[in-house]
């Protein structure tokens, strides 16, 4: 089971308590009327889906309800760090990305456990 | 044909547990969820004669009347006395949004030395005094379901669930207070 840290309750809760909010920092057009199709789609549908770290909304929805964002790995599938929603998005340029050798796998941590 | 309708609570006549943990349904209560800014909390409080908590994971309990921290912004109040919060909450005169959830939540309280271990059964919360002391208080999952759990005492817990979720609730905590005590 993950524990998730959540900003607004300062301190780690179990993964059921929250649902994932798709990402974070997008930026709504302040002129939506004006916008064409494809800028549109791209605002609206189109997403990254990096290997490695991104950036999401989670939603703390069983425990304080807030919206807040966090910084996954989607290796490893750790999250890096989580921040209160409406703060900047932290510079994480120094953190090294996981790879698939640094994955904890069952085979690696349990597989030879009698 | 009955000609008069009986108001029955959700789990009358409802027990269970074991030695180590007794599960039994709550007496009937008032109940607000209350959502307030930081600047009506003062008045609110006054109103309410106890201080609404801003810690994440405490409470405030006065003459069986409890406020408990479910966010930044938003907590739940409950009198087991059956006072009129309502009524309290409408006298504060200041900016505050407060539903009465009184018959949409009950409770059912787990007391005794293995209370934490039949709630942890199903509840992924760290129950241990350090984290989770006397008076502390948490909405979180319980199996399947939310719950907002308070702890009132050394031994004693208090569940409050939504009324139709209190059966499965009742027999969840029953198993788990029968599976502590083995």
């Amino acid at each position: 089971m993950l524990l998730i840290y959540c900003p607004y309750c300062e301190e780690e809760r179990s993964e059921l308590e929250f649902r994932h909010g798709g990402d974070a920092h997008i930026a709504r057009p302040t002129n939506m009327a004006d916008i064409t199709d494809e800028e549109f789609q791209e605002f609206f549908f189109l997403r990254d889906n990096p290997k490695g770290l991104i950036f999401e909304r989670w939603r703390h929805i069983h425990g304080c309800g807030r919206f807040f964002n966090a910084a996954r790995d989607t290796v490893s599938d750790k999250f890096v760090m989580s921040y209160k929603a409406g703060e900047p998005k932290p510079d994480l340029s120094g953190n090294a990305p996981a790879t698939e050798k640094t994955v904890e796998t069952y085979e690696a941590t349990e597989g030879t456990a009698k | 044909m009955a000609d008069q309708a009986l108001r029955k609570a959700p789990l009358a006549g409802r027990h269970g547990g074991s030695a180590g943990a007794r599960v039994t349904p709550a007496g009937p209560a008032t109940r607000l969820s209350l959502r307030a800014g930081t600047d009506a909390l003062g008045a609110l409080s006054a109103a309410f004669g106890l201080t609404l908590p801003t810690r994440p994971k405490t409470s405030a309990s006065a003459n069986g009347r409890h406020a408990l921290w479910l966010g930044p912004d938003e907590w739940l109040l409950i009198d087991e006395n059956g006072a009129d919060l309502m009524a309290a909450a409408a006298s504060s005169g200041v900016l505050h949004s407060a539903t009465d959830v009184s018959h949409r939540n009950t409770a059912v309280l787990v007391s005794g030395p293995q209370a934490a271990g039949a709630i942890a059964s199903a509840c992924p919360l760290d129950l241990g005094n350090a984290i989770f002391p006397v008076g502390a208080a948490a909405r979180t999952v319980l199996g399947k379901i939310e719950i907002v759990l308070l702890r009132t005492g050394e031994d004693d817990y208090r569940v409050e669930c939504w009324r139709s979720f209190s059966p499965y609730t009742f027999g969840l905590l029953a198993e788990g207070a029968e599976d502590v005590g083995l």
